[in-house]
């Protein structure tokens, strides 16, 4: 192969070109085939089931047309699962953001020990949320946990039971969540402060500039970047929560704690209702969507310029 | 279009569970959820029965979900086109897949051995579709059972409580004594046991209508919420951390006298036996208050899956070995359940075990044998879960009884739809 390519006359090097033009698709290829199927191939396919009147298996014989839809947003467990959703995902991005940039703050610091610190806030990231579900869920669980420990400790009037209560639940979901996803959000601004121009700073610094100054007025306004990305991250995370619900509480007190992905795990393959399942599931895409597309095109839609 | 979605369909499927290799001369594959110690003992019975007629037994465990896992992976196998030549499967699940047309037909073995005389009637309206023997009861569990611990019980007067307000009688006591007077986890499934009990125990025509038969006027009534009433009753007994706790956790607290009492199953019989306790000396088994002459019932059965000639022998041996009088006796006395057959001798049971042939002898003839609405038996799975959703709310103080009766009625007219 070598010779040849090295050999081969003027006149030979159009095939090669064209192999070499070949190549990289075909290399490609494979993988884009299997994306193409079972990605947007099965969004496709649960857009259909959603449509349709699937019980326990699909069935395209009979369309329902938007029914299944109605039949969602009439179903008091969805709108509960929307609305835990909506408390779950503004408090998780916001509180992880805030403690991620403080935590990374007072990292930049240039303190001692800062490398012995830094993996401790970010080893929580590698847990599966499975256990950190269950791990909070003994923490926080009034009979052998956090309330009981303090009881035995003599604060006897200490209570701490909100896994317990239905209004509640919902908060320590949000407390587990945000202690294993600050650290990574804490390394995002890290980097994010690392990049920022020493030069930028010291100017502030001649002209006056007070420390707290230059990270409200310079330091953070530069960190919108950073900002976006984690928005993203978090924001399909907190969409698609459903193993960290599971080892929790699995949507309990009652229903207090259910959320989209456990609404479309259970309708679907628990209550033999795939339809909407189906249906709620593409809901979930749609708001996924909504969040990444707009992303993408700034993205990208930057470079270009 | 639609041909090419099926196919990508069945490809996802045959990732989603193993490939079964070529089939030997005479096997059978079973998928089942018996994982447990005392469950894979009681399973393995059958498996050396068929194995000394020379059939092979290929195990296809799935635990976990209380069998909604093993479903999943049903799904996608007979989306493959390749079922398991039986499955474990329970109520409604039954009726679901024999809708699809993908069940097997029992009928030679069934006629040759008399299942028709010999099984109650309420399970053959689980065991046939449309006429035809498509599955082989194993086992009757009752759920409307209360398990007391006898030492609690005396201390509280000794005597077991017959009607409600004797229960409620002994449960202030039990509290005045200073323990839980009631064990109880908080899942769904355990909320809609007890609701089970104490909607036969307002009588057994307002169960059938409300439960079985879903009539919106039941199940909104002054009746029902009556029941909603006593099942707020039921929860000022429990302890502050019940939620969320499992079944035999709760069973542990009766076994160490924590707890008073236990509303759950007989399989919760199995936790007190491993502990060394004996019926009667230890512990005391009774029918929820009222409910005395009637049963609700789940019963775990083996649904049998078309499938070619060649495997047929060896499915319909594995039937007529389920329903062997023999086996019924020894599987059933390590499950804590009792035969699906009525012509079973209860010599090897204990007296808990005596009590449930005869409970379910007599409640069968009677026409009080139930399906029991909470696990399945009684309504499909849409349905029942509806119901779950409603009796778990309400347990769990989200909404008063008037307006769990009405979420009732709205609730099963959605799933329905």
């Amino acid at each position: 192969m070598a010779d040849i390519t090295t050999t081969a006359p003027r006149a030979v090097t159009n095939p090669r070109a064209t192999l070499q033009d070949l190549l990289p698709k075909l290399v490609l290829a494979p993988s884009f085939a299997v994306i193409l199927i079972f990605v947007y191939g099965f969004i496709i396919f649960t857009a259909f089931l959603s449509f349709s009147g699937s019980k326990l298996l699909p069935d395209f014989s009979t369309w329902v047309g938007f029914g299944n839809y109605v039949r969602l947003f009439n179903h008091p467990n969805w709108i509960t699962a929307l609305k835990n959703l909506a408390i779950f995902s503004v408090l998780y991005i916001v509180v992880c953001s805030f403690i991620g940039l403080a935590l990374a703050i007072f990292l930049d610091q240039k303190i001692r020990g800062e490398g012995f610190l830094r993996p401790i806030y970010l080893y929580p990231m590698a847990l599966s949320f499975i256990v950190t579900g269950v791990a909070w869920k003994w923490f926080l669980d009034p009979g052998i946990g956090l309330e009981h420990v303090m009881q035995s400790w003599g604060w006897e009037s200490f209570s701490f039971r909100w896994i317990k209560e239905g209004q509640m639940a919902i908060y320590t979901i949000v407390i587990a969540a945000v202690w294993q996803s600050s650290g990574f959000v804490m390394a995002m601004f890290l980097a994010g402060l690392r990049g920022v121009d020493n030069e930028i700073i010291k100017a502030a610094q001649i002209d006056g500039a007070s420390t707290l100054t230059i990270y409200r007025r310079i330091i953070i306004p530069l960190m919108r970047p950073v900002f976006l990305s984690a928005f993203v991250v978090l924001a399909h995370l907190a969409i698609k929560s459903y193993d960290l619900v599971v080892a929790m509480t699995d949507g309990g007190p009652g229903t207090a704690t259910w959320t989209p992905a456990l609404f479309m795990q259970k309708f679907t393959f628990g209550r033999n209702e795939m339809g909407m399942g189906a249906a709620s599931a593409i809901i979930m895409m749609m708001m996924i969507f909504t969040i990444i597309v707009p992303y993408l095109y700034s993205e990208l839609g930057g470079k270009k310029k | 279009m639609r041909k090419f979605l099926m196919s990508t369909a069945a490809v996802a499927a045959l990732f989603a569970a193993p490939m079964p290799m070529a089939h030997a001369e005479d096997s059978v594959e079973v998928l089942h959820w018996w994982t447990s110690g005392g469950e894979a003992a009681a399973l393995d019975v059958l498996k050396k029965n068929l194995e000394s007629q020379g059939v092979t037994w290929k195990d296809m465990p799935v635990a976990g979900g209380g069998g909604e896992a093993a479903m999943t992976a049903l799904r996608a196998r007979v989306t493959a086109g390749d079922p398991p030549t039986a499955v474990q499967a329970l109520g409604f699940d039954i009726t679901d897949w024999a809708n699809q047309g993908v069940v097997g037909d029992l009928g030679e073995v069934a006629d040759k051995e008399g299942w028709d005389k010999v099984v109650p009637a309420a399970l053959q309206n689980f065991a046939k579709h449309d006429g035809k023997w498509i599955a082989a009861p194993v086992n009757v569990h009752s759920t409307n059972w209360v398990w007391i611990s006898k030492k609690a019980l005396d201390a509280a007067g000794g005597k077991a409580p017959e009607t409600w307000d004797e229960l409620v009688a002994v449960l202030d006591k039990m509290q005045a004594n200073g323990i839980t007077p009631l064990g109880h986890g908080g899942q769904a499934w355990q909320d809609a046991t007890i609701f089970d009990a104490v909607v036969l125990s307002l009588g057994t025509d307002f169960y059938k209508s409300s439960m079985i038969d879903l009539d919106p006027a039941a199940l909104g009534g002054d009746k029902m919420v009556e029941a909603f009433d006593r099942m707020a009753k039921l929860k000022s007994y429990v302890d502050k951390d019940f939620s969320g706790r499992d079944w035999n956790l709760a069973s542990a607290m009766v076994i160490e006298g924590k707890a008073g009492m236990q509303m759950m199953g007989d399989w919760a019989k199995g936790e007190f036996l491993k502990a060394g306790q004996k019926p009667g000396t230890d512990f005391v088994c009774i029918r929820f208050p009222g409910t005395q002459g009637a049963v609700t019932f789940n019963s775990d059965m083996f649904m049998m899956f078309k499938v070619g000639d060649d495997k047929k022998k060896a499915q319909m041996q594995m039937a007529a070995d389920i329903e062997d009088p023999a086996f019924q006796s020894s599987f059933n006395v390590v499950k804590g359940s009792v035969p699906a057959r009525t012509d079973v001798p209860d010599t090897a049971f204990d007296d808990c075990g005596k009590k449930g042939i005869k409970d379910l002898a007599e409640a069968s003839t009677g026409g009080k044998l139930f399906g029991s609405m909470a696990h399945g038996y009684a309504a499909p799975a849409a349905v029942k879960n509806a119901l779950y959703d409603v009796v778990t709310r309400h347990f769990n103080g989200e909404i008063d009884s008037k307006a769990a009766a009405k979420a009732l009625v709205e609730a099963v007219a959605a799933a329905k739809g």
